[in-house]
């Protein structure tokens, strides 16, 4: 017992860094099977509120860009207002409308924090579950898909983009609507994805668009990029393609958190047929 | 006993001040890591993390368990910021061992009085360089393929292991001469 003490004591560097050493990697491999809200990430108080303070600063460098960007979505949304349509019937009577309902509701959030340039990338906006932000549902921006929700706090969220080895989102061609899965490359480019498991019957284009397939979080048709270049598999069974993004991950600024309505009622159902089986 | 009385409040003085200079260290470490180098990248290759500077510089009477404690914490310091629980923190006790096996292998224990610090002016040029590089790398191997975590890149992972190595010990350096104190002979 005394010689085990000595010898403890005389390498006692050894053995303080196992302890540390373990702890250490038991956090990193817990959080990464599970994902499970820790925390340790920016959207604690003090790291989030760090981050929107830098970004305020930063917002103004790229305030030239943002105003371009909001005019262009604001042309395009003044197009579709019913006043810049033509009406080509005389008759008008309002019928009150109960076909549709919103399904799909948008909240605007800054970005405040950003990454790009690792092997799985995170994005902290400005609002969190006090605004309706929930775990799990779909982010997007102006020109395309962003990635989903991962951690919630009251006033920030964290969103694990598409450029992370775990992100994988259902997307399909726009033109023939075959369904496939949109991951990040394997190359860690910020502006290049890859559509895999595309069903052998496509005639995919280069040039061709690439949206998302209104099966996962999103609602269909939003933008995700345009085909770059055609790669084969191995096994010959389906197609694996490569995607320019439609979103320059590097400048985003503003995101729309998309809270659909009727997630916890189409969950519900899933969850209910698979008990039955 | 006057002597040793004055002895001892004078090294207890020194202690305070080296408290006071490492925890300035650092918060201006994990400020300039986390809001300056973070968005700093050529290529998506070549990433500094300068924030291991706070471990490498920490004086040499540290004991172990304290320096262990300091680089779990800086690291999990980092690791909120990066969004990336225990990576960083990994990467960084392996660095404070490394960091315990260089020193031991390479200063003698009885020149501890003269050189408090292990930095480039007291040091000298040659020593420091091989000390950065060493832990840098070492460092920088383990916290990469903790992250990459797979063979499957290999070539991509060595080449920004060594660029970013290189990114890190140049900016080392750089502080370094920013903070160069001409030795003083006792």
């Amino acid at each position: 017992m005394r010689n085990l003490l000595i010898f403890i004591t005389k390498y006692n560097a050894f053995f303080l860094f196992i302890i540390f050493e373990v702890s250490a990697l038991l956090i990193y491999i817990k959080y990464n099977s599970f994902q499970n809200a820790s925390f340790v990430n920016s959207s604690n108080q003090v790291t989030g509120g760090l981050y929107a303070r830098i970004s305020e600063f930063k917002s103004y460098l790229s305030l030239k860009d943002n105003n371009d960007s909001l005019a262009r979505e604001n042309a395009r949304l003044r197009n579709q207002l019913k006043s810049s349509l033509y009406a080509d019937t005389l008759n008008k009577h309002k019928v009150s409308d109960t076909v549709y309902k919103q399904q799909y509701e948008y909240i605007v959030a800054r970005v405040i924090n950003n990454s790009t340039n690792r092997a799985n990338n995170y994005l902290t906006i400005n609002k969190g579950s006090k605004q309706g932000i929930t775990k799990g549902i779909g982010v997007i921006c102006n020109s395309g898909l962003v990635g989903k929700v991962v951690f919630v706090s009251d006033h920030f969220s964290v969103i694990q983009s598409l450029l992370h080895k775990d992100s994988q989102f259902s997307a399909m061609l726009a033109t023939n609507k075959e369904i496939g899965y949109i991951q990040w490359s394997d190359e860690f480019n910020p502006h290049k994805g890859l559509l895999r498991d595309v069903s052998n019957n496509a005639v995919p284009k280069i040039g061709e668009k690439v949206v998302t397939s209104g099966y996962s979080l999103f609602p269909v048709g939003i933008p995700i990029g345009t085909i770059s270049s055609l790669k084969t598999k191995g096994g010959g069974v389906s197609l694996n393609m490569d995607v320019a993004l439609a979103v320059d991950f590097t400048k985003l600024q503003y995101v729309y958190v998309i809270v659909n309505k009727f997630a916890a009622e189409q969950t519900g159902l899933e969850a209910q047929q698979k008990k039955d089986e | 006993m006057p002597p040793s009385k004055r002895d001892w409040r004078l090294s207890k003085k020194r202690m305070s001040k080296s408290i006071i200079v490492n925890f300035l260290r650092f918060i201006v470490l994990v400020f300039i890591q986390v809001f300056l180098l973070k968005n700093i990248t050529s290529y998506n290759l070549s990433t500094p993390y300068l924030y291991i500077l706070f471990i490498l510089l920490l004086p040499f009477e540290v004991p172990n368990v304290l320096l262990f404690a300091l680089a779990f914490i800086l690291g999990i310091t980092i690791d909120a910021f990066y969004d990336t629980p225990g990576l960083h923190t990994a990467a960084c006790v392996v660095l404070a061992f490394v960091r315990i096996l260089f020193i031991s292998i390479t200063v003698q224990k009885d020149g501890f009085d003269n050189e408090p610090e292990p930095t480039l002016s007291i040091m000298g040029f040659r020593w420091f360089i091989t000390y950065a590089a060493v832990l840098t790398f070492v460092h920088h191997f383990f916290l990469i393929n903790l992250e990459a975590f797979s063979l499957s890149q290999i070539e991509f992972t060595i080449s920004r292991i060594l660029l970013s190595s290189l990114f890190t010990v140049f900016l080392m350096l750089i502080s370094g001469l920013i903070f160069y104190k001409r030795k003083e002979r006792k």
